[in-house]
């Protein structure tokens, strides 16, 4: 196998907890946060269930001490807080003593300032400074400017895999030696744009999402920011640093079949999961854990299980999951959480629960791993798709 | 390491800038603040059905792709890499003014859709049945360069062969008219608006999709090789000649190496300063040349400015109606591209001709 890059740092907040360690304790006790709506006004309250971070705007502002006169989008300041974590935990206090970058992944960017404010714009002068905070560069210039980065700064949107791409070229910038240190990741808040959104497509539940179940009914929308850091071997011998886990292998593929459809073979996520292998070094056997992207819509999960059916075989499949029932579907931070979920998982040498699962479906027989079950993990497989056919899978793998 | 070189390019602007000589037939528009892009004949490209349903930023990139993979005379390619500061805005508007409109209901799902950033990079792959690598990066002013350096390091590490990158943005209604509110886009006052030793706050706006066929091989067809791409997200203006220097350096080469610097001047006074410093001090005895009074600002008009660079190479020849100064030379061998949006993204793309 490759040795991969190595992860070095991780911060995490989504709808399970504020930090690394309130995830994996909701994780290991069952603390499922999918709940009603109640930061935004939205007329689906009553009929769409969210994983929402239960804090206002006004107490992330004063968690992070902004000033009175910001103009922060909630996908910033949840932003900000993860890759602070992050940075934190990987001991770096002086940000720009190597070659650091960010690359963070959004889809909302600002749009829940935008979508609060756009009629209001010209009536209020006071509004007028969040028209700059909509796009998704904007979020990751208050990122890099709140921890002080000075260096190469890009945002990656590629919808719901959005962050295992940004997670992906952080990764080989690290290998090609662009970069001594990268922090990679994703921020998404909830928006009224998305939740009307993916409603407008039917693949909201209105219940609790049971991915990989015959029954689900589709997804519940969460939001949530989590960012690793990614440093070289060169520096992480330098300042005996601590290896969390590494990013082994990973792979992106489009499945060139439709913009918002997965097609019904799962061809894109079988030659994503094929690309990971192929740079991990690493046989399918090897797998321990798939951290599958099961949004529980009927598309994903099938389109995804035949992936998996083709690459592993029907009975050769390893313990798999979806923490969606969890968090809900965090749009382009999914694949950053669910990174963080995979460290954790090879870290504790166990496999977090897919909840909320009954009836196996009818195409495969696929059943998820419903308990939290300890086993030594070695290697953790994690898949994200998104529309517009973007397919990627990661693969971690202890460090030895 | 494997080298890239650019052997295709399709760009849709506010200029004709295909089916004609390199800039033979550009307008000169300084008394506009806004520059919409020349629409071009989309049934020529695509189909009637799809036409009516697909974004202007779509449309405009199948355009600008076909373009670039003709004349590299490609079908298919090994990654689509694009770049887009707001994506396909007007759907995006569409969308939300709906929500707004209708208190979230009657919506339909099409403008959502078509809102996603990488639409566009998922449409082209629709189109071409490509089932390769497939990025859409979306910061700023540096959304092009970032597609550029992951597809050179795609090329480096020899994941690739061919690579199609692109750089799309479109003019919305809605959204131009907050940016002149913010005081992003000029006021409109008594033109001219000229885009060199501009006094006003502001810049001309514009639109466009300029796409280009990257390969690791020199064909006949080849404009350029693409030595370096540099991103840094903040520079202070006194910092700018050191960072480029050190660039250079690390491409072993010196400003005086440089056959000519293009740079990203918008008219707007207020930030100008960052070309201002390099234009007077540094780089005074070099051809330097500037486009943005042609293609207009937006985020990824440096995409525009990497097709003027390439076509310079190619041409041996720079037109007056780019030249900021009257410096020339024999021979345009290499060339520097330096942009920057408001202060921030700056990026420094290097290329040479091979």
């Amino acid at each position: 196998m490759n040795k991969g890059v190595a992860i070095t740092g991780m911060g995490i907040i989504s709808s399970i907890g504020n930090s690394v360690e309130d995830n994996f304790s909701s994780l290991l006790n069952n603390r499922v946060a999918i709940s009603t709506i109640e930061n935004i006004s939205t007329v689906h309250i009553d009929i769409i269930k969210v994983g929402e971070i239960k804090k206002t705007n006004e107490q992330l502002i004063e968690e992070l001490q902004l000033k009175a006169d910001n103009n922060f989008s909630r996908t910033a300041m949840l932003g900000v807080i993860a890759a602070k974590q992050a940075v934190d935990n990987a001991g770096i206090s002086s940000i720009n003593e190597y070659k650091t970058g960010l690359i963070s992944a959004t889809s909302v960017g600002g749009m829940d300032m935008t979508e609060r404010h756009y009629y209001d714009y010209f009536d209020n002068e006071e509004l007028v400074k969040f028209i700059k905070c909509h796009d998704g560069g904007d979020v990751s210039q208050k990122i890099a400017e709140e921890l002080g980065l000075k260096g190469m700064v890009t945002t990656i949107s590629t919808a719901c895999s959005s962050a295992a791409n940004a997670i992906m070229l952080g990764a080989r910038m690290i290998k090609s030696g662009k970069l001594d240190r990268v922090i990679v990741g994703g921020t998404d808040a909830l928006a009224k744009f998305t939740i009307n959104g993916f409603k407008t497509l039917m693949i909201l539940s209105d219940g609790y999402n049971s991915p990989f179940d015959n029954d689900r009914k589709g997804l519940n929308l969460g939001e949530a920011a989590a960012y690793l850091v990614l440093e070289s071997d060169e520096v992480v011998e330098k300042q005996n640093k601590t290896v969390l886990a590494r990013v082994s292998g990973y792979g992106n593929a489009n499945d060139a079949f439709h913009q918002t459809a997965s097609s019904e073979n799962g061809e894109g996520a079988l030659l994503a999961m094929q690309k990971a292998f192929k740079v991990a070094d690493l046989k399918p056997e090897q797998i321990d854990y798939i951290n599958v992207h099961g949004t529980a819509t009927p598309n994903n999960d099938l389109s995804e299980g035949r992936a998996i059916v083709r690459l592993f075989g029907e009975d050769n499949v390893p313990d798999f999951s979806s923490t969606k029932p969890f968090t809900g579907h965090t749009l382009a931070a999914a694949a950053a959480i669910e990174a963080v979920y995979s460290v954790l998982a090879i870290q504790n040498n166990v496999v977090f629960p897919n909840l909320n699962f009954k009836t196996p479906m009818n195409e495969f027989n696929l059943i998820p791993q419903t308990t939290l079950k300890y086993k030594n993990v070695q290697h953790v497989l994690s898949n994200s798709f998104g529309f517009g056919g973007n397919c990627s899978t990661l693969i971690f793998s202890k460090s030895e | 390491m494997k080298k890239t070189y650019i052997n295709g390019l399709g760009c849709i602007s506010a200029q004709k800038t295909f089916d004609t000589v390199f800039l033979e037939e550009v307008e000169v528009l300084e008394n506009s603040i806004l520059l919409p892009l020349k629409t071009p004949v989309y049934k020529d490209f695509i189909s009637p059905v799809a036409i009516r349903r697909m974004a202007k930023g779509v449309k405009n990139s199948i355009v600008a792709s076909t373009l670039a993979l003709k004349e590299a005379q490609l079908d298919t390619i090994d990654a689509i890499i694009t770049g887009t500061g707001m994506g396909c805005i007007e759907d995006s508007e569409k969308f939300l003014k709906a929500i707004l409109d209708n208190n979230e209901e009657f919506l339909t799902p099409t403008s959502f859709i078509q809102s996603t950033h990488n639409t566009v990079g998922g449409q082209i792959a629709l189109g071409l049945q490509c089932k390769a690598y497939n990025v859409t990066f979306v910061n700023g002013s540096v959304s092009f360069e970032s597609a550029l350096l992951d597809a050179k390091m795609k090329i480096e590490e020899e994941e690739a062969t061919s690579i199609l990158i692109g750089g799309v943005d479109e003019i919305s209604d809605y959204t131009t008219s907050l940016f002149k509110l913010a005081g992003y886009i000029k006021q409109e006052l008594e033109g001219p608006y000229p885009v060199l030793n501009s006094t006003t706050k502001g810049v001309v706006y514009g639109e466009g999709a300029t796409f280009f066929v990257l390969e690791d091989k020199k064909r006949e067809q080849t404009y350029a090789e693409v030595l370096d791409v540099e991103i840094l997200n903040q520079l202070d203006v006194e910092e700018v000649e050191d960072k480029i220097i050190a660039f250079l350096k690390s491409n072993t080469l010196q400003i005086s190496d440089i056959d000519a610097v293009i740079l990203g001047y918008n008219g707007d006074v207020e930030f100008d300063g960052f070309y201002k410093n390099i234009s007077e001090k540094s780089f005074v005895k070099i051809p330097q040349v500037y486009y943005k009074h042609l293609s207009g600002e937006y985020n990824t008009a440096s995409a525009f400015g990497l097709f003027v660079g390439a076509n310079i190479i190619k041409t041996q020849n720079i037109p007056d109606v780019i030249k900021i100064n009257a410096v020339e030379k024999s021979d345009y061998k290499t060339i520097l591209l330096y942009n920057q949006y408001r202060g921030i993204d700056h990026s420094f793309t290097l290329i040479s001709r091979c």
